[in-house]
């Protein structure tokens, strides 16, 4: 308990650092201005929501494998944190695109995509509430957590493969793309902050995961006496 | 200083959505030890 109030701590004061170089350090950018510093925190929350997505995936195929419930248990508690990640980023985009483009929302190649990864990560949750036997459940939901991660792919390239309204990548996006090197260190800070609290929100979750597993056993217990 | 009630906007908004659901996963955790103790207790009552 001691350990978890220590780390909570922790990334609060990495999350702290973070919004403080983003809103002082980070110099302003020019064509966009005071706005643009909410790159700091929609990038790093993307970013770590496909990581986590990332690992949900991983989760996933060792679970085929190897079937154990461990496996299942992280490979839903990285959805779901991945999920809220990529909450943020669809609650931070629109409110950084209205001034800048004049519209909240449109449906572009990496909008579009986004989108759709948060609504087919949303049926991977909804999926395991329709099947009641424990490895039924697991079993299907990791086949389809493995195809959900077609659509990962599909939003890192879409802003590379199409002409979109979104800006173009700071990473990976050919000639004229890349960062100030005080912008880059802001972004990596932030990413690394981000990257520490999806650490404490899956170990949180998945403890929740094992303690609902536990309640299973014993409700059936408790049920056969 | 443009806009800055807009950046203000976006981090409330980040921190609240993290805050909020770092808060449901203690309560559901919580709720789930309580359910187990009272189905352990019952169990106990019977033997």
């Amino acid at each position: 308990m001691k350990k978890h109030a220590l780390a909570s701590a922790v990334v609060f004061l990495l999350l702290g650092a973070a919004a403080y170089g983003a809103l002082f350090v980070a110099p302003t950018e020019k064509t966009m201005g005071t706005i643009q510093r909410i790159f700091y925190l929609h990038v790093s929350s993307a970013w770590t929501g496909l990581t986590a997505f990332f690992i949900c995936f991983l989760a996933n195929l060792l679970y085929v494998w190897r079937r154990e419930p461990r496996w299942d248990w992280l490979a839903v508690s990285a959805a779901e944190v991945g999920l809220v990640f990529t909450t943020v980023v669809l609650v931070t985009g629109p409110i950084w695109a209205h001034p800048v483009w004049g519209i909240w929302w449109t449906w572009d190649a990496r909008l579009t995509s986004t989108f759709v990864l948060w609504l087919v990560y949303i049926s991977y949750l909804l999926l395991r509430t329709l099947v009641e036997e424990p490895d039924r459940r697991a079993l299907f939901s990791a086949l389809f957590g493995i195809f959900a991660f077609i659509d990962v792919p599909l939003v890192f390239g879409s802003i590379r493969w199409w002409r979109t309204q979104h800006p173009q990548p700071v990473v990976m996006g050919g000639s004229g793309s890349g960062l100030e090197p005080t912008m880059w260190y802001v972004l990596l800070f932030s990413w690394g902050a981000m990257l520490s609290l999806m650490a404490l929100l899956v170990r949180a979750r998945f403890e929740f995961e094992a303690v609902r597993g536990e309640t299973e056993l014993v409700r059936r217990e408790a049920e056969g006496a | 200083m443009k806009n800055l009630n807009s950046v203000f906007a976006a981090y409330l908004a980040g921190w609240g959505i993290f805050f909020a659901y770092y808060i449901s996963i203690a309560r559901r955790t919580a709720s789930l030890r309580e359910e187990i103790e009272r189905l352990k207790n019952s169990l106990n009552r019977g033997k």
